[in-house]
């Protein structure tokens, strides 16, 4: 008798009592269905985890002012100006520096014909939207020209479009008024969405650094009242620019071997890193307790197959008598305790798949499927009907034909 | 008439605690092909030990065993698997069918074991169930049929290998008495077909439709016998299906 004949056996055996067989995989589609479900969300987190890094800008680096420390009192970071004009033209030359731009803002009220909104007015230059990654929907983003001439023009984000000129309007050419200066919309910029810390990416406007400091800061100062966007050359190059950057603003400060720098520099992507990795220590402490619920799962379905080697005792018998041999009696035990693993396996995914993407949805995160998890959770799920259904369908085995047959 | 059985000086020995019960103390017995074997005996007799030794589904302790020329007192569970399968075929007291299972696949399992499968297995099954005359209850699951139906789809298992050898543990342990003439005559025509047939029983009104007695006491044999066969009619005295008559005919010549 081959081993796939056996297997009809062991589905018709099964089938003869639907309810108990249904109870028994429980076990196995709870623990198979928490390995999907799991693995599923943490998938998605770190996607969106990554998704929002991806929009702030992979290879970012952001330079600000250090904090002050003055009697014992430290203020926070950028408490104290530090970085100049002419610290933005050196890091500029920063071999792996491919951008930086200044972005200084302010809260101001902009208004355009019937309608006033408050929003973030950011000074910066034109490679702020290559560092970021940020182009504009319709018309341009800031240009080289623009900073030179302090042109009074701004690109606005979307939300900042929807609120002085209603949704779906094309603002270009307008004039909207930023503490009472007329500035002419040449571009929208294209939607960013949230920032992934519940703030609004798209509830900003745009200007040149110049007109910013000349209209709405007052003035140019010494210091840049604000951060530094760096883009380094490539993701990679970002840990260089970063000591290329310290070591360059260390020799124009004078700042001495052992003293703590007067400035910061933060690299995004160590912060994405991080958050990736919390989410997949989450992940992995949720499959192990998934992969405890498979092992009780196993232990509920070899305690069901000891009562049905019990039960089926004068089956067995009847079975030998008519010429199976203890391998056969074996296998068809085994293929029922796989057979049961298995079928709860596959309901397990069906089921972890029906949760992660409810979850998914409710979290906004994106539905992700490993396929190389789901093939190891029936593989698995297979090997734990192994285990658990050897020591039964060993039993029915080694049971003596004539006394099996005398079973009452 | 070719020897089917031939058993020397069997030995059956049961160590229980500091006692030993000999339940096969010196059985010797040859069986030719097509006989209609009766085994009688008080319980504890040692017809039960003989039939599991002679079925075997158990080893003497001592003493030889040769089924149809093969020895087979010392082979192993795997190979005594084998010869069941392909030399004899059981019928219990109990039926022991597969429960919630159609007649059909209840005859057919034995083919399982023997490697033939599918329309093969399903058309041999059938054969064998109109052999029994249950032509028309194909697919009645055990719960669907009566005691006498149960035991000739247990006699159809029993004979879809084509075996040389049925054996019967009380096969009308649990049928009444015209059900009990049914199945006996049944028997008969399998013996005029040339199958040999052993049952144990102990009553001797079922005994005297064999044609030959055994009869056993303390695990000896104390009376063999040839006898001529009473005729199992179960239409003596009211009507059958057709088939059964004329098997009971055919019985009644043998």
């Amino acid at each position: 008798m081959t081993l796939l004949r056996t297997i009809p056996v062991a589905l018709s055996a099964l089938t003869r009592n639907k309810l108990r067989s249904l109870l028994t995989v429980l076990g196995i589609v709870i623990g198979v269905g928490a390995v999907i479900a799991m693995v599923s969300i943490g998938e998605g987190a770190k996607a969106r985890v990554a998704k929002t890094f991806e929009n702030i800008g992979t290879n970012m680096l952001v330079l600000r002012s250090g904090s002050s420390s003055r009697g014992g009192v430290r203020g926070g970071a950028g408490s104290r100006q530090s970085i100049t004009w002419d610290d933005l033209e050196a890091v500029r030359r920063v071999a792996a520096v491919k951008y930086a731009a200044p972005v200084q803002s302010s809260s101001a009220q902009a208004q355009s014909e019937d309608q006033n909104w408050q929003t973030s007015v950011q000074g910066t230059s034109p490679e702020l939207f290559e560092i970021r990654n940020w182009p504009a929907k319709s018309g341009r983003v800031l240009t080289d020209v623009d900073v030179a001439n302090k042109a009074k023009v701004a690109v606005l984000g979307t939300t900042v479009v929807e609120n002085l000129f209603g949704a779906g309007a094309d603002p270009i050419g307008q004039t909207v008024r930023i503490n009472r200066v007329p500035f002419v919309v040449v571009g929208v910029a294209s939607s960013k969405g949230t920032s992934g810390f519940g703030g609004d990416n798209d509830d900003v406007v745009f200007v040149p650094i110049t007109t910013f400091n000349a209209k709405i800061q007052g003035g140019l100062g010494r210091y840049i009242r604000g951060s530094i966007y760096i883009g380094a050359t490539s993701p990679d190059a970002t840990k260089a620019a970063q000591s290329g950057i310290e070591q360059v603003l260390r020799q124009r400060h004078r700042i001495k071997a052992g003293q703590d720098d007067d400035f910061r520099v933060r690299d995004l992507a160590d912060l994405a890193s991080a958050q990736q990795q919390s989410a997949e220590t989450i992940t992995s402490l949720l499959l192990g307790v998934a992969l405890v619920s498979l092992v009780v799962g196993g232990i509920g379905i070899m305690n069901i197959m000891l009562v049905s080697v019990t039960e089926r005792t004068r089956e067995i018998g009847l079975r030998m008598a008519i010429g199976a041999t203890p391998r056969n009696v074996l296998t068809q035990f085994l293929v029922e305790a796989v057979a049961l693993s298995v079928i709860g396996g596959l309901l397990g995914v069906a089921c972890g798949m029906g949760v992660a993407s409810y979850l998914a949805g409710q979290f906004g995160f994106e539905f992700v499927m490993r396929a190389d998890i789901t093939v190891i959770a029936v593989i698995f799920s297979a090997l734990v009907g192994v285990v658990f259904g050897l020591y039964p369908a060993r039993k029915a085995a080694l049971l003596d034909p004539i006394q099996a047959l005398r079973y009452e | 008439m070719t020897t089917l059985i031939k058993a020397t000086d069997l030995m059956k020995v049961y160590t229980m605690g500091d006692s030993q019960v000999r339940a096969l103390d010196g059985v010797s017995v040859e069986i030719g092909s097509g006989e209609f074997v009766a085994i009688m005996g008080a319980s504890g007799s040692g017809k039960s030990t003989l039939m599991n030794v002679l079925g075997c589904l158990d080893r003497p302790t001592a003493g030889s065993y040769a089924l149809a020329s093969h020895e087979v007192s010392r082979l192993n569970r795997k190979m005594l698997a084998s010869v069941r399968n392909k030399l004899i075929g059981f019928v219990f007291q109990s039926f022991n069918l597969l429960p919630r299972t159609t007649a059909v696949d209840n005859v057919s399992l034995p083919l399982l074991y023997a490697g033939v499968y599918g329309r093969e297995a399903e058309r041999r099954a059938v054969a064998a169930l109109e052999t029994v005359g249950l032509g028309k209850r194909l697919d009645h699951k055990p719960s669907e049929l009566s005691g006498g139906q149960q035991q000739r789809v247990a006699i159809a298992r029993a004979l879809i290998t084509e075996p040389r050898l049925i054996l019967a543990d009380e096969p009308t342990g649990n049928l009444d008495s015209r059900t009990t003439l049914e199945i006996m005559a049944l028997f008969q025509s399998l013996g005029a077909r040339g199958i040999t047939i052993v049952f144990v029983t102990h009553e001797p009104e079922i005994a005297q439709f064999a044609s030959r007695l055994i009869v056993m006491r303390d695990g000896k044999v104390i009376a063999d016998k040839k006898q001529t066969p009473a005729v199992a009619d179960p239409d003596a005295d009211a009507h059958a299906a057709a088939p059964l008559k004329l098997v009971a005919s055919a019985g009644g010549a043998a």
